[in-house]
Protein backbone atom coordinates (compact mmCIF):
# COMPACT_ATOMS: atom_id res chain seq x y z
CA UNK A 1 0.00 0.00 0.00
CA UNK A 2 2.47 2.86 1.37
CA UNK A 3 5.43 1.55 -0.88
CA UNK A 4 3.44 2.47 -3.82
CA UNK A 5 2.73 5.68 -2.60
CA UNK A 6 5.70 6.95 -1.27
CA UNK A 7 8.43 8.10 -3.99
CA UNK A 8 11.05 5.49 -3.32
CA UNK A 9 14.43 6.39 -1.67
CA UNK A 10 17.48 6.21 -2.73
CA UNK A 11 21.49 6.16 -2.07
CA UNK A 12 23.35 9.34 -1.03
CA UNK A 13 20.51 11.72 -1.21
CA UNK A 14 20.82 15.21 -0.86
CA UNK A 15 18.19 15.83 1.71
CA UNK A 16 19.81 13.22 4.18
CA UNK A 17 23.33 14.42 3.67
CA UNK A 18 22.06 18.05 4.27
CA UNK A 19 20.44 17.04 7.25
CA UNK A 20 23.78 15.44 9.11
CA UNK A 21 25.67 18.87 8.01
CA UNK A 22 23.38 20.69 9.82
CA UNK A 23 23.63 19.26 12.61
CA UNK A 24 27.77 19.27 12.40
CA UNK A 25 27.15 23.23 11.33
CA UNK A 26 24.50 23.84 14.28
CA UNK A 27 27.16 22.35 16.41
CA UNK A 28 30.22 24.02 15.31
CA UNK A 29 28.36 27.35 15.99
CA UNK A 30 29.31 26.25 20.00
CA UNK A 31 33.17 24.87 19.59
CA UNK A 32 34.12 26.77 16.72
CA UNK A 33 36.75 29.13 18.92
CA UNK A 34 38.74 26.22 20.17
CA UNK A 35 38.59 24.71 17.01
CA UNK A 36 39.42 27.67 14.72
CA UNK A 37 41.83 28.78 17.72
CA UNK A 38 44.00 25.37 17.50
CA UNK A 39 43.95 25.02 13.19
CA UNK A 40 45.61 28.60 13.29
CA UNK A 41 48.51 28.66 16.48
CA UNK A 42 49.40 25.30 15.70
CA UNK A 43 50.75 25.89 11.90
CA UNK A 44 52.32 29.35 13.15
CA UNK A 45 54.07 27.51 15.64
CA UNK A 46 55.67 25.54 13.18
CA UNK A 47 56.01 27.64 10.71
CA UNK A 48 57.86 30.18 13.42
CA UNK A 49 59.79 27.60 14.60
CA UNK A 50 61.41 26.15 11.74
CA UNK A 51 61.43 29.51 9.74
CA UNK A 52 63.77 31.03 12.06
CA UNK A 53 65.18 27.65 13.20
CA UNK A 54 66.31 26.46 10.13
CA UNK A 55 65.86 29.49 8.28
CA UNK A 56 68.93 31.22 10.25
CA UNK A 57 70.96 28.00 8.64
CA UNK A 58 69.84 28.03 5.71
CA UNK A 59 68.28 30.73 3.67
CA UNK A 60 67.08 29.58 0.50
CA UNK A 61 65.93 26.07 -0.39
CA UNK A 62 64.88 25.07 -3.80
CA UNK A 63 65.63 28.63 -5.17
CA UNK A 64 62.66 30.17 -2.74
CA UNK A 65 63.08 31.52 0.63
CA UNK A 66 62.55 28.93 3.38
CA UNK A 67 59.68 30.64 5.03
CA UNK A 68 58.06 30.20 1.60
CA UNK A 69 58.97 26.70 1.63
CA UNK A 70 57.80 25.96 4.78
CA UNK A 71 54.22 27.79 4.65
CA UNK A 72 53.66 26.13 1.49
CA UNK A 73 54.52 22.89 3.28
CA UNK A 74 53.08 23.23 6.63
CA UNK A 75 49.52 23.79 4.49
CA UNK A 76 49.49 20.00 4.18
CA UNK A 77 50.29 19.43 7.99
CA UNK A 78 47.27 21.70 8.79
CA UNK A 79 45.61 19.32 6.47
CA UNK A 80 46.29 16.38 8.10
CA UNK A 81 45.53 17.90 11.43
CA UNK A 82 42.63 19.35 10.71
CA UNK A 83 41.15 16.21 9.01
CA UNK A 84 42.66 13.00 10.22
CA UNK A 85 42.37 14.04 13.89
CA UNK A 86 38.68 14.56 13.65
CA UNK A 87 38.05 11.87 11.77
CA UNK A 88 39.64 9.46 14.56
CA UNK A 89 38.65 10.84 17.28
CA UNK A 90 35.71 12.76 16.25
CA UNK A 91 33.93 9.74 14.91
CA UNK A 92 34.94 7.81 17.90
CA UNK A 93 32.86 10.24 20.44
CA UNK A 94 30.02 10.40 18.33
CA UNK A 95 30.14 6.41 18.09
CA UNK A 96 30.91 5.39 21.52
CA UNK A 97 30.64 8.20 24.12
CA UNK A 98 27.48 10.57 22.65
CA UNK A 99 25.77 7.91 20.80
CA UNK A 100 24.62 10.57 18.32
CA UNK A 101 25.40 7.84 15.18
CA UNK A 102 22.80 5.72 16.79
CA UNK A 103 19.75 8.85 16.85
CA UNK A 104 20.99 9.53 13.24
CA UNK A 105 20.83 6.35 11.87
CA UNK A 106 17.45 5.52 13.61
CA UNK A 107 16.17 8.69 11.00
CA UNK A 108 16.38 8.33 7.27
CA UNK A 109 19.52 8.44 7.20
CA UNK A 110 21.88 5.44 5.75
CA UNK A 111 25.43 5.09 7.05
CA UNK A 112 26.85 5.79 3.69
CA UNK A 113 24.76 9.15 3.45
CA UNK A 114 26.10 9.77 7.55
CA UNK A 115 29.96 8.93 6.13
CA UNK A 116 29.83 10.63 3.34
CA UNK A 117 28.32 13.63 5.32
CA UNK A 118 30.62 13.81 7.78
CA UNK A 119 33.91 13.64 5.69
CA UNK A 120 32.44 16.05 3.35
CA UNK A 121 32.24 18.57 6.78
CA UNK A 122 35.24 17.95 7.50
CA UNK A 123 36.90 18.07 4.29
CA UNK A 124 35.47 21.93 4.13
CA UNK A 125 37.08 22.63 7.50
CA UNK A 126 40.42 21.28 6.28
CA UNK A 127 40.05 23.16 3.24
CA UNK A 128 39.79 26.75 4.78
CA UNK A 129 42.32 25.74 8.00
CA UNK A 130 44.65 24.18 5.26
CA UNK A 131 44.85 28.17 3.43
CA UNK A 132 45.86 29.01 7.25
CA UNK A 133 49.86 28.42 7.19
CA UNK A 134 50.15 30.18 3.87
CA UNK A 135 48.42 33.08 4.98
CA UNK A 136 50.39 33.68 7.97
CA UNK A 137 53.58 33.49 5.59
CA UNK A 138 52.83 35.98 3.74
CA UNK A 139 53.76 39.23 6.05
CA UNK A 140 56.56 37.52 6.73
CA UNK A 141 57.99 36.90 3.17
CA UNK A 142 56.15 34.06 1.06
CA UNK A 143 54.44 36.21 -2.78
CA UNK A 144 50.78 36.33 -2.84
CA UNK A 145 49.89 34.79 -6.02
CA UNK A 146 47.06 33.68 -7.79
CA UNK A 147 47.59 29.82 -7.71
CA UNK A 148 46.65 30.39 -3.71
CA UNK A 149 43.15 30.65 -5.03
CA UNK A 150 43.66 26.87 -5.75
CA UNK A 151 44.69 25.95 -2.59
CA UNK A 152 41.56 25.40 -0.87
CA UNK A 153 40.14 23.37 -3.43
CA UNK A 154 43.13 21.29 -3.41
CA UNK A 155 42.95 20.84 0.40
CA UNK A 156 39.65 19.85 0.16
CA UNK A 157 39.86 16.83 -2.02
CA UNK A 158 43.13 15.84 0.46
CA UNK A 159 41.14 16.73 3.41
CA UNK A 160 38.18 14.38 1.95
CA UNK A 161 40.90 11.64 1.96
CA UNK A 162 41.83 12.21 5.64
CA UNK A 163 39.10 12.44 6.87
CA UNK A 164 37.80 8.93 5.48
CA UNK A 165 40.89 7.62 6.55
CA UNK A 166 40.53 9.01 10.24
CA UNK A 167 36.94 7.67 10.23
CA UNK A 168 38.09 3.99 8.84
CA UNK A 169 40.23 4.00 11.48
CA UNK A 170 37.70 5.15 13.90
CA UNK A 171 35.61 2.46 12.60
CA UNK A 172 37.85 -0.74 12.76
CA UNK A 173 39.38 0.25 16.20
CA UNK A 174 37.44 -0.99 19.28
CA UNK A 175 39.32 1.46 21.32
CA UNK A 176 40.93 4.72 21.84
CA UNK A 177 44.53 3.11 22.59
CA UNK A 178 44.54 1.15 18.73
CA UNK A 179 44.51 5.32 18.01
CA UNK A 180 47.96 5.50 19.64
CA UNK A 181 49.70 2.97 16.86
CA UNK A 182 47.80 4.67 14.21
CA UNK A 183 49.71 8.20 15.16
CA UNK A 184 53.17 6.91 15.84
CA UNK A 185 53.32 4.20 12.90
CA UNK A 186 51.39 5.45 9.70
CA UNK A 187 50.87 9.97 10.86
CA UNK A 188 54.23 10.94 12.07
CA UNK A 189 56.26 8.62 9.23
CA UNK A 190 54.06 10.35 6.47
CA UNK A 191 54.48 13.66 7.91
CA UNK A 192 57.90 13.57 8.17
CA UNK A 193 57.86 12.10 4.63
CA UNK A 194 55.67 14.57 2.94
CA UNK A 195 58.83 17.10 2.00
CA UNK A 196 56.67 19.68 4.43
CA UNK A 197 60.10 20.84 6.00
CA UNK A 198 62.78 19.50 3.80
CA UNK A 199 63.16 18.37 0.60
CA UNK A 200 63.34 14.91 -0.07
CA UNK A 201 65.77 15.27 -2.93
CA UNK A 202 68.81 14.02 -0.48
CA UNK A 203 66.84 10.94 0.99
CA UNK A 204 67.84 7.37 0.03
CA UNK A 205 66.06 6.04 -3.03
CA UNK A 206 63.84 3.86 -1.31
CA UNK A 207 62.65 6.42 0.76
CA UNK A 208 61.76 9.08 -2.62
CA UNK A 209 59.87 6.15 -4.12
CA UNK A 210 57.67 5.03 -0.77
CA UNK A 211 56.93 9.01 -0.44
CA UNK A 212 55.43 8.88 -4.10
CA UNK A 213 53.23 6.06 -2.20
CA UNK A 214 52.31 8.89 0.24
CA UNK A 215 49.29 11.48 -0.48
CA UNK A 216 50.48 14.09 1.23
CA UNK A 217 53.77 14.42 -0.49
CA UNK A 218 51.74 15.14 -3.67
CA UNK A 219 49.60 17.21 -1.38
CA UNK A 220 52.95 19.29 -0.76
CA UNK A 221 54.15 19.12 -4.15
CA UNK A 222 50.53 20.13 -6.04
CA UNK A 223 50.55 23.19 -2.99
CA UNK A 224 53.93 24.45 -3.89
CA UNK A 225 53.58 24.31 -7.66
CA UNK A 226 50.14 26.01 -7.47
CA UNK A 227 51.98 29.19 -4.99
CA UNK A 228 55.57 28.90 -5.97
CA UNK A 229 57.23 27.33 -9.16
CA UNK A 230 53.67 27.12 -11.15
CA UNK A 231 51.96 24.08 -12.59
CA UNK A 232 53.85 21.66 -13.72
CA UNK A 233 51.41 19.69 -16.45
CA UNK A 234 50.98 15.98 -16.37
CA UNK A 235 53.02 15.64 -13.16
CA UNK A 236 50.53 17.74 -11.31
CA UNK A 237 47.32 16.20 -12.94
CA UNK A 238 48.67 12.74 -11.94
CA UNK A 239 49.23 13.94 -8.51
CA UNK A 240 45.95 15.49 -8.40
CA UNK A 241 44.70 12.24 -9.36
CA UNK A 242 47.15 10.76 -7.19
CA UNK A 243 45.02 12.35 -3.99
CA UNK A 244 41.63 12.20 -5.89
CA UNK A 245 42.36 8.15 -5.93
CA UNK A 246 43.08 8.76 -2.42
CA UNK A 247 40.02 10.34 -1.31
CA UNK A 248 37.62 7.66 -3.33
CA UNK A 249 39.54 4.77 -2.02
CA UNK A 250 39.15 5.71 1.74
CA UNK A 251 35.66 7.20 1.26
CA UNK A 252 34.33 3.50 0.84
CA UNK A 253 36.65 2.09 3.08
CA UNK A 254 35.18 4.25 5.27
CA UNK A 255 31.62 3.51 4.48
CA UNK A 256 32.54 -0.67 5.35
CA UNK A 257 34.05 0.18 8.47
CA UNK A 258 31.62 1.88 9.47
CA UNK A 259 28.77 -0.16 8.61
CA UNK A 260 30.33 -2.78 10.20
CA UNK A 261 30.48 -0.95 13.46
CA UNK A 262 27.32 0.23 13.49
CA UNK A 263 25.04 -1.81 11.90
CA UNK A 264 24.98 -5.31 13.49
CA UNK B 1 -0.34 -9.05 3.89
CA UNK B 2 -2.52 -7.62 6.78
CA UNK B 3 -2.47 -3.90 5.72
CA UNK B 4 -3.37 -2.72 9.33
CA UNK B 5 -0.41 -4.07 11.03
CA UNK B 6 2.27 -1.00 11.65
CA UNK B 7 4.83 -3.65 12.51
CA UNK B 8 4.86 -7.11 11.88
CA UNK B 9 7.27 -9.53 12.57
CA UNK B 10 7.65 -13.19 11.34
CA UNK B 11 9.84 -15.85 13.17
CA UNK B 12 12.50 -13.04 13.84
CA UNK B 13 15.86 -14.39 14.72
CA UNK B 14 19.14 -12.93 15.57
CA UNK B 15 22.29 -14.48 16.58
CA UNK B 16 25.25 -12.41 18.02
CA UNK B 17 27.79 -15.71 17.74
CA UNK B 18 26.91 -18.10 20.48
CA UNK B 19 23.58 -15.63 22.01
CA UNK B 20 20.66 -15.60 20.21
CA UNK B 21 19.17 -12.54 20.99
CA UNK B 22 15.85 -12.55 19.62
CA UNK B 23 14.55 -16.39 19.12
CA UNK B 24 12.21 -16.15 16.49
CA UNK B 25 9.71 -14.07 16.92
CA UNK B 26 6.07 -13.14 16.17
CA UNK B 27 5.04 -9.58 16.95
CA UNK B 28 2.16 -7.75 15.36
CA UNK B 29 1.38 -4.29 16.23
CA UNK B 30 -2.20 -2.82 14.81
CA UNK B 31 -2.27 0.08 13.85
CA UNK B 32 -3.48 2.90 16.74
CA UNK B 33 -2.63 0.77 19.54
CA UNK B 34 -0.13 0.76 22.00
CA UNK B 35 1.98 -2.57 22.09
CA UNK B 36 4.01 -2.96 25.60
CA UNK B 37 7.43 -5.39 25.10
CA UNK B 38 7.60 -6.63 28.63
CA UNK B 39 10.40 -8.45 29.68
CA UNK B 40 13.57 -9.02 32.18
CA UNK B 41 16.60 -7.30 31.21
CA UNK B 42 18.27 -9.85 28.59
CA UNK B 43 14.86 -11.01 27.51
CA UNK B 44 16.04 -9.46 23.53
CA UNK B 45 13.53 -5.92 23.82
CA UNK B 46 16.13 -3.76 23.06
CA UNK B 47 17.63 -6.01 20.16
CA UNK B 48 13.93 -6.35 18.71
CA UNK B 49 14.12 -2.50 18.67
CA UNK B 50 17.04 -2.40 16.92
CA UNK B 51 15.73 -4.71 14.16
CA UNK B 52 13.07 -2.37 13.59
CA UNK B 53 15.20 0.51 12.46
CA UNK B 54 17.64 -1.87 10.64
CA UNK B 55 20.24 -0.89 13.02
CA UNK B 56 20.23 -4.79 13.53
CA UNK B 57 20.08 -7.36 10.63
CA UNK B 58 17.61 -10.27 11.21
CA UNK B 59 19.30 -13.49 10.89
CA UNK B 60 16.52 -15.05 9.93
CA UNK B 61 12.73 -14.11 9.37
CA UNK B 62 10.47 -11.19 8.41
CA UNK B 63 10.04 -7.74 9.27
CA UNK B 64 7.78 -5.41 7.87
CA UNK B 65 7.52 -2.08 9.14
CA UNK B 66 4.51 0.26 8.31
CA UNK B 67 3.98 -1.86 5.15
CA UNK B 68 7.55 -1.56 4.00
CA UNK B 69 9.84 -4.66 4.21
CA UNK B 70 13.38 -4.88 6.19
CA UNK B 71 15.95 -3.96 5.90
CA UNK B 72 15.59 -3.69 2.71
CA UNK B 73 13.08 -0.73 2.50
CA UNK B 74 14.03 0.38 6.07
CA UNK B 75 14.69 3.98 5.04
CA UNK B 76 11.16 4.39 3.75
CA UNK B 77 9.75 2.78 7.01
CA UNK B 78 12.68 5.16 9.21
CA UNK B 79 11.17 8.34 7.67
CA UNK B 80 7.55 8.21 9.04
CA UNK B 81 8.98 6.21 13.07
CA UNK B 82 9.99 8.09 15.86
CA UNK B 83 12.75 6.30 18.03
CA UNK B 84 13.11 7.11 21.67
CA UNK B 85 16.19 5.74 22.51
CA UNK B 86 16.94 4.17 25.89
CA UNK B 87 20.44 5.91 26.63
CA UNK B 88 20.06 9.92 25.74
CA UNK B 89 21.94 10.63 22.74
CA UNK B 90 21.15 14.42 22.78
CA UNK B 91 23.20 16.79 21.52
CA UNK B 92 24.67 18.03 25.04
CA UNK B 93 26.07 21.63 24.33
CA UNK B 94 23.12 22.46 21.56
CA UNK B 95 20.30 24.46 23.04
CA UNK B 96 16.94 22.89 23.30
CA UNK B 97 15.89 24.56 20.04
CA UNK B 98 18.70 23.60 18.30
CA UNK B 99 18.58 19.65 18.73
CA UNK B 100 15.12 20.23 17.65
CA UNK B 101 16.29 22.31 14.67
CA UNK B 102 18.98 19.54 13.75
CA UNK B 103 16.10 16.36 13.81
CA UNK B 104 14.05 18.51 11.90
CA UNK B 105 16.03 18.49 8.91
CA UNK B 106 17.12 14.97 9.87
CA UNK B 107 12.98 13.97 9.34
CA UNK B 108 13.07 16.27 6.27
CA UNK B 109 10.38 18.27 7.19
CA UNK B 110 9.63 20.78 4.61
CA UNK B 111 10.59 24.40 5.12
CA UNK B 112 7.65 25.69 5.16
CA UNK B 113 6.51 23.43 8.12
CA UNK B 114 9.84 23.42 10.22
CA UNK B 115 9.56 26.52 12.42
CA UNK B 116 5.57 25.24 13.36
CA UNK B 117 6.64 21.75 13.78
CA UNK B 118 10.03 22.75 16.62
CA UNK B 119 6.91 24.77 18.68
CA UNK B 120 4.87 22.09 18.59
CA UNK B 121 7.66 19.83 19.85
CA UNK B 122 8.63 22.56 22.43
CA UNK B 123 4.91 22.46 23.26
CA UNK B 124 4.86 19.27 23.78
CA UNK B 125 8.41 19.03 25.69
CA UNK B 126 6.87 21.97 27.86
CA UNK B 127 10.08 23.54 27.51
CA UNK B 128 8.30 26.91 25.64
CA UNK B 129 11.02 28.67 28.10
CA UNK B 130 13.86 26.56 28.15
CA UNK B 131 14.34 26.94 24.32
CA UNK B 132 17.39 28.78 24.43
CA UNK B 133 19.19 26.50 26.96
CA UNK B 134 22.07 24.36 26.62
CA UNK B 135 20.68 20.44 27.47
CA UNK B 136 23.16 19.63 29.68
CA UNK B 137 21.88 22.65 31.75
CA UNK B 138 18.05 20.71 31.85
CA UNK B 139 17.29 18.38 34.54
CA UNK B 140 16.98 14.59 33.87
CA UNK B 141 13.10 15.08 33.13
CA UNK B 142 13.20 18.04 30.77
CA UNK B 143 15.94 16.04 29.43
CA UNK B 144 13.83 13.00 28.63
CA UNK B 145 10.85 15.29 27.74
CA UNK B 146 12.81 16.45 24.74
CA UNK B 147 14.12 13.09 23.72
CA UNK B 148 10.46 11.75 23.50
CA UNK B 149 9.62 15.15 21.83
CA UNK B 150 12.70 14.86 19.30
CA UNK B 151 11.21 11.85 18.33
CA UNK B 152 7.91 13.48 17.31
CA UNK B 153 8.89 16.73 15.38
CA UNK B 154 7.80 15.05 11.90
CA UNK B 155 4.32 13.62 13.32
CA UNK B 156 5.46 9.91 12.99
CA UNK B 157 2.47 7.57 12.83
CA UNK B 158 4.88 4.85 15.05
CA UNK B 159 6.88 5.63 17.66
CA UNK B 160 9.33 3.23 19.02
CA UNK B 161 10.18 3.74 22.79
CA UNK B 162 12.96 1.61 24.52
CA UNK B 163 12.75 1.70 28.08
CA UNK B 164 10.84 5.27 28.00
CA UNK B 165 11.47 6.14 31.65
CA UNK B 166 14.19 4.03 32.96
CA UNK B 167 16.35 5.61 35.77
CA UNK B 168 13.77 8.19 36.47
CA UNK B 169 11.84 9.32 40.03
CA UNK B 170 8.42 8.83 40.39
CA UNK B 171 7.43 11.86 40.10
CA UNK B 172 9.23 12.34 36.15
CA UNK B 173 7.88 8.94 34.88
CA UNK B 174 3.91 10.28 36.03
CA UNK B 175 4.87 13.26 33.76
CA UNK B 176 6.14 11.24 30.67
CA UNK B 177 3.19 8.40 30.97
CA UNK B 178 0.84 11.21 30.48
CA UNK B 179 2.54 12.53 27.55
CA UNK B 180 3.00 9.00 26.14
CA UNK B 181 -0.83 8.75 27.15
CA UNK B 182 -1.27 11.80 25.09
CA UNK B 183 0.48 10.97 21.91
CA UNK B 184 -2.01 7.60 22.37
CA UNK B 185 -5.01 8.74 22.65
CA UNK B 186 -4.22 10.90 19.08
CA UNK B 187 -4.18 8.12 17.55
CA UNK B 188 -0.09 7.51 17.21
CA UNK B 189 0.45 3.55 17.08
CA UNK B 190 3.63 2.67 19.75
CA UNK B 191 5.83 -0.29 20.57
CA UNK B 192 7.38 0.55 24.04
CA UNK B 193 9.66 -1.74 25.33
CA UNK B 194 10.19 -1.84 29.47
CA UNK B 195 10.40 -3.70 32.29
CA UNK B 196 8.18 -1.42 34.54
CA UNK B 197 5.58 -3.65 35.30
CA UNK B 198 3.11 -0.71 35.69
CA UNK B 199 4.17 1.12 32.99
CA UNK B 200 2.71 -1.37 30.68
CA UNK B 201 -0.57 -2.45 32.57
CA UNK B 202 -1.23 1.87 32.81
CA UNK B 203 -0.31 2.79 28.89
CA UNK B 204 -0.70 -0.79 26.96
CA UNK B 205 -3.30 -1.78 24.89
CA UNK B 206 -1.81 -5.51 24.31
CA UNK B 207 1.33 -6.32 26.08
CA UNK B 208 3.38 -9.20 25.24
CA UNK B 209 5.82 -10.58 27.79
CA UNK B 210 9.27 -11.88 26.60
CA UNK B 211 11.70 -14.23 27.44
CA UNK B 212 15.09 -15.39 26.37
CA UNK B 213 14.25 -13.52 22.78
CA UNK B 214 10.83 -14.91 22.34
CA UNK B 215 7.34 -14.35 23.40
CA UNK B 216 5.69 -16.34 26.31
CA UNK B 217 2.50 -14.39 26.18
CA UNK B 218 0.66 -11.99 24.60
CA UNK B 219 -2.83 -9.96 25.26
CA UNK B 220 -4.89 -7.49 26.94
CA UNK B 221 -3.45 -6.61 30.70
CA UNK B 222 -6.16 -7.73 32.43
CA UNK B 223 -6.62 -10.79 30.25
CA UNK B 224 -3.32 -11.96 30.86
CA UNK B 225 -3.66 -11.70 34.44
CA UNK B 226 -7.15 -13.43 34.77
CA UNK B 227 -5.91 -16.13 32.54
CA UNK B 228 -2.54 -17.06 34.45
CA UNK B 229 -2.66 -16.00 37.75
CA UNK B 230 -6.57 -15.63 38.30
CA UNK B 231 -8.91 -13.26 40.40
CA UNK B 232 -7.03 -13.47 43.67
CA UNK B 233 -3.58 -14.51 45.25
CA UNK B 234 -3.04 -15.42 48.36
CA UNK B 235 0.13 -13.90 49.89
CA UNK B 236 1.38 -16.34 52.66
CA UNK B 237 4.03 -14.66 54.77
CA UNK B 238 6.49 -16.93 57.26
CA UNK B 239 10.23 -18.09 58.00
CA UNK B 240 12.02 -19.48 55.09
CA UNK B 241 11.30 -22.82 56.02
CA UNK B 242 7.83 -21.88 56.44
CA UNK B 243 7.75 -20.82 53.05
CA UNK B 244 9.14 -24.00 51.48
CA UNK B 245 6.60 -25.83 53.25
CA UNK B 246 3.39 -23.53 51.91
CA UNK B 247 5.00 -23.85 48.42
CA UNK B 248 5.13 -27.63 48.61
CA UNK B 249 1.52 -27.55 49.77
CA UNK B 250 0.62 -25.35 47.22
CA UNK B 251 2.14 -27.54 44.22
CA UNK B 252 0.37 -30.78 46.46
CA UNK B 253 -2.64 -28.84 45.48
CA UNK B 254 -2.18 -28.04 41.99
CA UNK B 255 -1.92 -24.39 42.55
CA UNK B 256 1.42 -22.47 41.17
CA UNK B 257 3.15 -20.29 43.28
CA UNK B 258 5.54 -17.23 43.12
CA UNK B 259 8.35 -16.08 45.70
CA UNK B 260 6.89 -12.31 46.82
CA UNK B 261 10.13 -11.63 48.05
CA UNK B 262 9.98 -12.26 51.65
CA UNK B 263 6.16 -14.25 50.99
CA UNK B 264 4.64 -16.86 48.90
CA UNK B 265 1.98 -15.83 46.30
CA UNK B 266 -0.38 -18.52 45.56
CA UNK B 267 -2.06 -17.63 42.75
CA UNK B 268 -5.44 -18.33 41.31
CA UNK B 269 -6.06 -18.94 45.06
CA UNK B 270 -10.22 -19.00 44.87
CA UNK B 271 -9.90 -22.65 45.39
CA UNK B 272 -6.96 -22.35 47.96
CA UNK B 273 -9.34 -21.96 51.08
CA UNK B 274 -6.74 -24.00 53.11
CA UNK B 275 -3.72 -21.01 53.06
CA UNK B 276 -3.98 -18.09 55.43
CA UNK B 277 -2.88 -15.24 54.43
CA UNK B 278 -3.34 -11.70 53.00
CA UNK B 279 -5.58 -11.90 50.23
CA UNK B 280 -4.94 -9.93 47.12
CA UNK B 281 -5.53 -9.20 43.63
CA UNK B 282 -3.52 -10.79 41.48
CA UNK B 283 -1.91 -8.66 39.23
CA UNK B 284 0.70 -8.15 36.15
CA UNK B 285 4.00 -8.63 37.64
CA UNK B 286 2.61 -12.19 38.89
CA UNK B 287 1.88 -12.89 35.40
CA UNK B 288 5.39 -11.93 34.65
CA UNK B 289 7.50 -13.53 37.25
CA UNK B 290 5.52 -17.01 36.72
CA UNK B 291 6.61 -17.00 33.33
CA UNK B 292 9.86 -15.49 32.84
CA UNK B 293 11.18 -17.28 36.05
CA UNK B 294 12.52 -16.28 39.34
CA UNK B 295 15.67 -16.48 38.74
CA UNK B 296 17.62 -13.13 37.55
CA UNK B 297 19.56 -14.40 34.81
Amino acid sequence: MAATETPRIGRLERTALTGVLVREVVNYSSYWKSSTFSSTVEPTIYLLAFGFGFGSLVSTIGGVDYVSFVGTGTVATAVLFSSAFPGMFGTFVKYQFQRTYDAILAAPVDTEELVTAEAVWIATRAGVYGCVPMLVAIPFGLDPAWGMLAVPFIAWIAGFGWACFGISIAGFSKSFENFNYVVSAVLTPLFLLAGSFFPLDEFPQWAQVLAQLNPLHHLVQLIRDSVIYGWDGWIDVARLGAITFFGLSMWRIAIVAMTRKLVD
Amino acid sequence: MEEDLAIRLRGAVKRYGEITAVDGLDLDVPMGTCVGLLGPNGAGKSTTMRLLTAQSIADEGEIEVLGFKLPRESKMARAQCGVVPQLDNLDTTLTVEQNLLVFSHLYRIPRSERKAAIERSLEMAKLVDRRDSRVDKLSGGMRRRLLISRALVHRPRLVLLDEPTVGLDPQVRQELWALIDALRSEGTTILMSTHYIEEAQRLADTVMIMSHGSAVASGAPADLVLEHAGHEVVEVYGAPARLREVEAEADAAGLRTRRTGTSVSILDAANGRGFHGERRPANLEDVFVLLTGEEIA
